[in-house]
């Protein structure tokens, strides 16, 4: 059952992100096939983590594979909540491709199967990978607002002919919404921090995933930071935010043997 | 009953002809309910690109008479029916017949039109069809989204850099005709005119006043330029009026700088500022241009939409053809179906209320399922061979002659 739903997830994705590239060269009818393939996808996957609830016994994400199916899941059910509008459909330009990437991954390294017991509590599990795979998936979000933002910021100041033919957000509104997602966020992956903090023992449960966490934290922290105090918007609160996400595409893909082992 | 339209438009006839037949939305009504009392359905559509006279009656060639008549003015007529009217309603409607392909006006022209219209079954539905096909067109392609004009491209553009204007504060250099119809464009889209500025202040105080701005001399510029949202520069002066080092780095809002002078009024190095975004003229002009062939572009889907409609239509315009045959039958067989219960009376007459219920529920699901597939063909064949199916059915039934193919009747609008 299982194995069922992964493909149609896997394909649906997958025709979103190349349907988003190809409205990007030509706006039109491809951007709604795209937008149909991530509804599609997108219960697939659903389909899929329920099975994964049923046939489990706890949580069913406690690995790094499993980790990273949940985390493409509430990605794209963030995307959605923008995403469906036209205007805001070119944010899966970023988001699609990355969905695809990482649920493959997911799917190569076994997170999709049955996941093994572990030594933590469901209760705990929820609330610390929860959390911090909902906050990392704001980040995600606040990332390809950001990305779009400088993609048309670009546009203006070379003066494209082309520039009124995308149907994209106004520049002032996706540097307002990407600061919303990741004052949204920050505190989301904040809690699961702190649920996480309260389980360390000792100087010995601590690793490097664990300060390179403590890093990203630091810096969107000085992004809300600058932009609600210092005034920074625009090109260079864009480029903060895409620091931001590099550091979390690293935790979620670089470094699975230290927490995870 | 035929659709037929007679009409003009710019297509076909230069303006000087086309205002011979122009028609206010009084003379529309009023020749729409003139021609309406000869027994057809009527509906007048005149703007100034276009007058043309949609008519349904009985007798096409009698109802093209009267609308080619009622245009006599001029000899340059095109004179379309059925699906190649519909076809070209929906053209209109879409916005796909304008000089500007896409513009918005016509499809409220068009609305207007059906409004003021005698119209009956066929061109009600024939209008409000185009009136959906106007929206579904502007609804599922860009067409109508891009500026066709260099005011209302910078006025686009603005839009895409703060979305909403309400809130931006526009400062216009220069007092001429240029700078007051973009601050025109971009007032009608919520923004508010701050402050005029030109070399003579008279001036800048005649259009301050009729935007309820500021006037201001030129040396006065380089406060009200940290403060503006937007600029738009038009003055005929032979060197830059805003130099780079006029404009500083934007922190918190960006600053859109609209120069149409030329020779250019600002110093082209004031884009490299982060948070300025500058056009000067020719990068307009690009933008419209792109915007027009981008229009056109989008006009290909809107056209695979119309045909899509006019073929809807056609199914519909044809069904006509078979539904009295369709209720006649009915009737015929409940009048089978009554008339042998009635002849059955006698040996039913003992039976309970409930027997009696279930015989006629018995009876009318047995007519029922027999009449079912051959109203479904009908149906089905209205589209293709309607007439030859009526008249089969007619010769099989033994319906009446006036049972066949009966057209609908006319139900003129107040």
């Amino acid at each position: 059952m299982v194995e069922l739903l992964i493909w149609p997830a896997l394909i649906a994705y997958g025709e979103a992100a190349v349907a988003y590239a190809g409205d990007a060269r030509r706006p039109g009818r491809l951007g709604q096939l795209g937008t149909w393939g991530v509804r599609l996808g997108w219960l697939a996957q659903t389909g899929l983590l329920i099975a994964q609830v049923a046939g489990a016994d706890g949580f069913p994400w406690g690995t790094w594979a499993g980790s990273l199916n949940l985390f493409v899941w509430l990605v794209v059910s963030a995307y959605l909540i923008w995403g469906c509008k036209p205007r805001y459909r070119l944010l899966g330009l970023l988001v699609m491709p990355l969905a695809v990437l990482l649920l493959a991954v997911s799917y190569a390294a076994g997170g999709i199967g049955e996941s093994g017991d572990s030594r933590y509590s469901t209760v705990f599990l929820v609330a610390h990978v929860g959390l911090v795979l909902a906050g990392f998936a704001g980040f995600t979000l606040a990332a390809a607002l950001a990305g779009l933002y400088l993609w048309q910021e670009r546009l203006l100041k070379h003066r494209s002919r082309s520039i009124l033919r995308f149907r994209v957000p106004p520049l002032a509104r996706l540097d307002e919404l990407a600061g919303r997602t990741v004052l949204v966020a920050l505190p989301v992956l904040t809690l699961g921090m702190a649920a996480g903090f309260a389980r360390v023992r000792d100087s010995s449960d601590l690793d490097l995933l664990i300060g390179l966490t403590l890093v990203t934290w630091l810096v969107y922290g000085a992004y809300l930071a600058l932009r609600y105090r210092a005034g920074w918007r625009g090109r260079r609160a864009a480029y903060l935010v895409l620091v931001g996400f590099t550091l979390v595409i690293a935790l979620r893909l670089g470094l699975p043997a230290t927490h995870f082992a | 009953m035929s659709v037929v339209l007679v009409g003009t438009s710019h297509r076909l006839a230069p303006v000087e002809v086309r205002e011979r037949v122009a028609l206010d939305r009084e003379g529309s009504r009023e020749l729409a309910h003139r021609l309406a009392a000869e027994g057809a359905e009527v509906v007048c559509l005149s703007t100034c690109n276009r007058t043309e006279v949609y008519a349904v009656h009985a007798d096409p060639d009698a109802a093209e008479a009267l609308a080619a008549d009622a245009l006599s003015a001029t000899p340059e007529l095109y004179r379309l029916r059925d699906d190649a009217a519909a076809l070209h309603l929906f053209r209109v409607a879409a916005g796909l017949d304008s000089l500007v392909p896409g513009e918005g006006e016509i499809l409220g022209q068009v609305k207007v039109s059906y409004e003021d219209g005698a119209t009956g079954p066929v061109l009600d539905r024939l209008f409000r069809q185009a009136l959906h096909v106007g929206k579904k067109v502007r609804a599922e392609t860009a067409i109508a989204e891009s500026p066709s004009s260099v005011s209302s491209a910078a006025a686009a553009l603005a839009q895409q850099v703060f979305g909403d204007l309400d809130d931006c504060r526009v400062l216009l250099i220069g007092a001429g005709g240029v700078s007051e119809l973009a601050a025109r464009n971009l007032a009608s889209r919520g923004a508010t005119i701050g402050w005029v500025a030109s070399r003579t202040l008279e001036r800048a105080r005649e259009l301050a006043e009729r935007h309820h701005a500021e006037a201001l001399a030129l040396d006065d510029l380089p406060p009200r330029l940290a403060e503006a949202d937007i600029v738009v520069s038009s003055t005929s002066a032979p060197g830059f009026v805003v130099s780079a080092g006029q404009v500083s780095a934007r922190k918190g809002r960006p600053l859109f700088v609209i120069d149409l002078a030329v020779p250019r009024d600002v110093d082209p190095a004031v884009a490299e500022t982060e948070g300025v975004y500058l056009y000067d003229i020719d990068d307009l002009e690009a933008v419209v241009s792109e915007s027009l062939s981008g229009r056109r572009r989008e006009a290909e889907r809107a056209e695979s939409i119309v045909e899509q409609e006019v073929a809807r239509f056609r199914d519909w315009q044809a069904s006509l053809e078979v539904v009295p045959a369709i209720a006649s039958l009915r009737e015929w067989a409940e009048g089978v179906r009554s008339g042998e219960l009635a002849k059955a009376e006698g040996r039913l007459g003992r039976l309970s209320d409930s027997e009696r219920e279930t015989v006629e529920s018995l009876t009318t699901q047995i007519v029922n399922k027999l009449l079912h597939l051959p109203i479904v063909r009908l149906k089905q064949a209205a589209a293709t061979d309607g007439p030859g199916y009526v008249d089969a059915a007619r010769h099989l039934f033994g319906l009446s002659e006036e049972d066949g193919r009966a057209g609908p009747g006319r139900n003129p609008r107040k």
